[in-house]
């Protein structure tokens, strides 16, 4: 029998470090007993794993664990399992297991993203070995011979046409990775990833990386596991926590082709995600907007009409409106400027944290009910509309 | 010494537009039938499906929709920094291309700066770069 709707019961992370030396299976288990053992579930109890996406060979470093991996070794009798990068950004996967469970396929999915990029790095051979093409294929043949090989430097253009356009400055800019930094500081689970808040002083005097973007506006490698259990609305007397309703969802992708695209994604997977609930933009009490580059909240801030197109620089002017004490908190946890690389499944964790209000000593304030999770953003995007009842 | 570009694996797809420099033309696919652009270059169009499409010389000329100006050496030796931009191309309604900037100073790169096509070769590939129109 279906189910009408879809809950995020239990959260799950390992340790959060770089160059961690446990093995990128070990950190998916961490991650699983504790996503365990907070929704009160059991190993027998779960019936899916979905994951973002899925390993690749060649780039294990990416996406070192399958979803064949933890059937194996933990036993798991799956009723579905997907694991796949073909899907709009990396909380696909927990739309995917939530649109399991409403089908009545899965009653308990476990929804995992591994990173192991920073040990990656230390051990090319085993992590990396895909990385040594000298000739390349599909969508990066149109980026990669001209030296934009980085995604830094895709995002930097539309970055920096936003300024261009709209007068955004570095000064607003730079609001997003102070702000990371502050709130990473209050997350034990940063500590290996930022000690120190970042002044604007510092910001502003920073090597650039690919202009407008500077060292402190890109992302950091990272070694981490982080699991969300999916529930069936139906199974829910099974679970101990404060289950946090999927009130809403939405991804798209227009043009595949970063360099084709006129605005990124986050618009109208923004848009499309009204569509589908009863609440707006002015009821949602914290967002946890992807930020693997401190331009794509920017993006996700506007595509969610938080503010006018063009009007994002403006609205985080000075931070006082998007910190922890702020109208609009983001990024509570540190985002993936403060906290990590997490690729996607930080945002989704620390916005049941703070729905459920055991965001410890980062809590926003207010009794906080609702909630946005945002990943992607380029080509590509996904959000989920998460509501405590 | 800046180290080879990363080199396309030519197919059926992508050969006009990496070797067409060899004659001194840019090609972007172009549909026989309803005459929009395709790019990257695909067997049918995107417009209207239309499996009558054929490399299409352009202009070769276009604007700065937007750059940047890169700093960090993604290879071994890569001299930084170096304008990376996407280009508008003219006469290709739709079309952007990702490309170097080159010939001029980062300093004097500008959004809507006209541009014209200069190609690189390196083992057979025309790699399309761009120079400001003075």
């Amino acid at each position: 029998m279906a189910s009408t709707e879809a809950y995020i019961t239990g959260l799950g992370q390992s340790e959060v470090g770089v160059r961690l030396p446990r093995h990128p299976l070990l950190l998916t288990v961490d991650a699983v007993r504790e996503a365990l053992d907070d929704a009160g579930l059991t190993l027998g109890q779960i019936d899916g794993v979905f994951t973002y996406p899925g390993k690749m060979n060649g780039y294990t470093a990416f996406s070192p664990v399958s979803s064949d991996d933890l059937i194996e070794v933990l036993g798991i009798k799956s009723k579905w399992h997907l694991g796949a990068m073909e899907q709009p950004a990396q909380l696909s996967a927990i739309a995917a297991a939530a649109m399991a469970v409403k089908q009545g396929l899965v009653r308990h999915a476990i929804c995992f993203r591994t990173v192991y990029e920073a040990g990656g790095m230390a051990d090319p051979g085993t992590y990396m070995s895909g990385m040594k093409q000298d000739t390349v294929t599909g969508p990066s043949q149109w980026t990669s011979p001209f030296w934009a090989t980085s995604a830094a430097c895709w995002t930097a253009q539309y970055a920096a046409r936003h300024m261009h356009r709209y007068g955004m400055t570095r000064e607003q800019l730079g609001q997003i990775a102070i702000n990371a930094s502050k709130n990473a500081m209050r997350n034990p689970r940063a500590r290996a990833i930022t000690r120190e808040a970042l002044t604007l002083d510092k910001y502003m005097s920073a090597r650039m990386i690919s202009s407008p973007l500077c060292l402190y506006d890109c992302d950091r490698f990272t070694d981490a596991s982080t699991v969300v259990i999916v529930s069936a609305g139906d199974a829910l007397d099974e679970v101990t926590t404060t289950p946090v309703r999927i009130a809403a969802m939405a991804g798209s992708v227009d043009r595949y082709s970063w360099d084709q695209v006129e605005w990124f994604a986050a618009y109208e997977t923004g848009a499309d995600l009204w569509k589908r609930t009863d609440y707006t933009a002015e009821d949602v009490d914290t967002v946890q907007f992807y930020d693997g580059f401190a331009f794509l909240p920017i993006t996700w801030l506007e595509g969610l009409g938080f503010c006018e197109k063009g009007e994002g620089g403006r609205f985080i002017e000075g931070g006082s409106r998007i910190a922890l004490d702020g109208e609009l908190p983001m990024n509570t946890f540190g985002g993936q400027l403060g906290a990590g690389r997490l690729h996607g499944f930080g945002f989704a964790h620390e916005a049941v944290n703070q729905l459920r209000g055991t965001a410890t000593g980062r809590q926003v304030a207010g009794d906080p009910k609702l909630a946005v999770a945002t990943s992607g953003g380029g080509p590509m995007a996904a959000a989920l509309l998460l509501a405590r009842d | 010494m800046n180290p080879p570009r990363p080199r396309p694996k030519l197919d059926q797809e992508n050969t006009a537009f990496w070797t067409g420099g060899r004659e001194g033309r840019l090609n972007i696919v172009k549909c026989g039938d309803c005459g929009e652009f395709t790019h990257p270059p695909r067997l049918l169009c995107r417009h209207c499906q239309s499996e009558n499409v054929a490399p299409h010389a352009v202009a070769g000329t276009g604007v700065i929709d937007s750059f940047t100006v890169n700093h960090q050496p993604w290879a071994r030796d890569l001299e930084v920094p170096y304008v990376i931009a996407r280009v508008k191309l003219d006469g290709a309604p739709g079309v952007y291309l990702t490309t170097n900037i080159v010939h001029c100073p980062v300093e004097a790169v500008d959004f809507e700066d006209k541009v014209r096509v200069v190609f690189e070769e390196q083992d057979g590939i025309f790699y399309p770069l761009f120079e400001r129109i003075a």
